[in-house]
Order: structure tokens, then sequence, then C-alpha cells
């Protein structure tokens, strides 16, 4: 079930602890999944989860990390990419959404972690939380179906635990709060090293991963 | 004068997968024969998407290619120097320079095209007609051995 954030009433707009996502999401990560972490969540993901196909892009390019996850994504069709995504990049970027669909894949699912700041330089607002952006009504609008605004962690949970993959593009948009100081942070370095040595992985050994059918 | 079957021959030889590209007037003849090719096409929005899509591809073992106009170069230019400095990722890009045949043209874009490519120490060849793909396919050999990024500079008249 699906409910435009604008259309929740005041109480159940709370936003989630971020941990909170990023835990759950961790739980129900399956092996032969990338993930692709971006500002933020790439500086705190490796406390919920350290996984050979894990991809913390930081050093970035700001509204990168949704096409360079729908590149790996055309790359290995075979294997499901998850990207997690701020809602400052995707604002610099959003016409990703459409190139996404575009490129007629079905292995992408991306998470939209919207605290409506640039948590990164210290928290300062973005223009489309003083518009009230929607992004899952832009990304159903440029063409993704299962587009939803997640409203407890408890939706979350279910939405992401009985996600099918594989099968169609998936967005999730979340409305979450800031990070908290006492969340370990990741070293920012070697980005180089870690993009080659999952080129490595991806390329030298075939990743086990689970048949499905639509 | 470049011939778009030549050129996507070109690019058939050199191995290349994927072209993600926005095209400019002299690109944008290829589209047919590019869809009728081996190759896949993957159309971008705007050409900052192009570079961090094209690293994805590489890191999944793909070998692509971008292709854009010294516009889309000016526009992508944090994209490229994450992807090409910070990543390291060796992609190869075909550049068109809008006006390089037209010398007396006001174009700003021609007149700041080669100080760009220098300004990000950019490894390039200059392709004016067929007869300079095969140095274009010697380049793309030499920059993979050296896992290095590089581009062909393709001459274009007014676009």
């Amino acid at each position: 079930m699906s409910r435009r954030i604008d259309e929740l009433d005041e109480s159940s707009q709370a936003r989630l602890p971020c941990e909170d996502v990023l835990r759950i999401l961790a739980e129900y990560r399956r092996d032969d999944e990338i993930v692709v972490t971006n500002q933020m969540s790439a500086r705190v993901w490796p406390a919920f989860s350290e996984h050979e196909l894990d991809f913390n892009y930081l050093s970035s390019t700001m509204g990168g990390a949704i096409p360079l996850a729908l590149g790996l994504a055309l790359a290995k069709p075979e294997l499901q990419v998850i990207v997690l995504s701020g809602d400052g990049s995707l604002l610099m970027n959003l016409g990703c959404l459409a190139t996404v669909v575009a490129s007629n894949i079905e292995n992408l699912t991306v998470v939209l972690l919207d605290n409506g700041l640039y948590e990164v330089t210290g928290g300062q607002q973005t223009a489309g939380s003083l518009a009230k952006v929607d992004f899952a009504a832009i990304a159903r609008g440029c063409g993704i179906e299962n587009s939803i605004a997640v409203q407890n962690a408890e939706h979350w949970r279910e939405l992401i635990s009985k996600r099918r993959t594989k099968c169609a593009i998936q967005f999730y948009a979340i409305k979450v709060d800031r990070i908290s100081p006492a969340t370990p942070r990741n070293s920012t370095t070697k980005v180089d090293e870690k993009i080659k040595a999952l080129r490595e992985r991806l390329t030298q050994k075939s990743v086990a991963h689970r048949q499905q059918s639509c | 004068m470049i011939s778009p079957v030549n050129a996507i021959a070109t690019l058939e030889a050199m191995g290349i997968s994927h072209v993600v590209w926005i095209p400019d007037s002299l690109f944008g003849q290829w589209e047919g024969h590019l869809q009728n090719s081996s190759l896949r096409l993957i159309r971008v929005c705007r050409e900052g998407e192009a570079w961090p899509l094209a690293a994805g591809l590489w890191a999944g073992g793909a070998q692509p290619l971008v292709i854009m106009q010294t516009t889309g170069l000016f526009e992508s230019g944090d994209a490229l120097r994450n992807v090409g400095f910070d990543l390291k990722c060796p992609l190869y890009a075909w550049i068109g320079v809008r006006n390089w045949l037209n010398p007396n043209s006001p174009d700003s874009a021609r007149r700041f095209a080669v100080p760009q490519v220098d300004a990000w120490q950019l490894d390039h060849v200059w392709v004016e007609n067929d007869g300079d793909f095969g140095r274009v396919k010697e380049h793309y050999a030499d920059c993979r051995t050296a896992a290095r990024l590089g581009i062909a500079l393709i001459a274009e008249g007014a676009g």
C-alpha cells in the first residue's frame, strides 16, 4: 500500500531514525545484492553492514550515486542493485530517474533518505524541503510504478522483507531524521581502491545469485 | 568527413559494449546506426549523469564509451573530476568540439574547448575524418593498458 506523503496526517509523518532504516535494510539485504551508498549514508553504512558487494561512494559527485548504481545494474542484470541516495543529491539530478526507466532494467532499488537537509555540510535546508517535494510522486511520474512513500518502520520492514528482486524498478521515499552524532562514521579515503575491488569481485568470480520468477 | 558507418564500426572494433550519450548535431546523425549495431545505447538527461553511469558499467565489467559535446564536458566537470581522478576509472569518451572546423567562429564553446581539455589534463587524440579512426583505436588500447582516462576530440562544424 502506498500513500503520498502529503496525504498522511501529521502524526504519521514522523521522521524515522535514519539508523533504524539502515539497520532494517542491512537485516534483509541478500547476499547477492550490491549496495551503493552515498554522502552521509556512505559514512555510516559500515556501522550496519560490511559486505563484499557494498560500495560506499565517498568521495563522490553529488547526484552521482543513482547513475553509478544504474551502470552496475546494466552491467550485471543477474544481480539486484540497491542504492541509497539523499534528497539533496537527488534534487541535483532528478532527470536520472527518467534515465533509469529509459534504460529498461528491472534490477534496481532506489532508497531515498529524505531528511530535507544538506546533512554533510551542517544541516542547511534544501529547496526541496521548503517546496515540500513529493519524491515518490516524481518517481511515479518518471515511470517507476513501484514507487512508495514509506510511512513508518513497520511499513519499511514489510516492504523490504517482502520485495521481489529483478522484477521491476523500485523506489522507496523515506522521511528520516539526521544521523545521530553517536553513530560511527566511516573513513572517506581510497574510493578508487574500493571501486576497483568491487570490479574485481564482480568480474573475476561469479557471484552466486538466486533465480526468481516474477 | 566522418561517416556514421565507420564511426560505429570503430566502436565495435574497440570492443565497446555501451554508449552513454547526449547527442549533438553531428552525433545525432548516428542514432539509427547505433540502434542497429551491437552497442547498447544509454540515453542520459544531462552530461553529469554520464560519467558515474559509465563508472558503474566499468565496475560491472562492461566497456562503456561516453559521447557528448564540449558543452556537456563543461557542464559535467565535477562528475568527470570525481570519476576520473577520485575513482580513477579508466573511461573513454568521444567529445564533439563544436565549430572546431570554423576557425573564425566566435563560439565561446570553441574558444574554451582546448583550454578545458588541458585544464583537466585529459589524454586525447583528434579526429577530423575517417582516416583518424585507426589512431583512435590505438589510443583507446593505450589508455586501457595504462588504466587511464582518455578522450577523442571529434572536430565538428557548426552545431
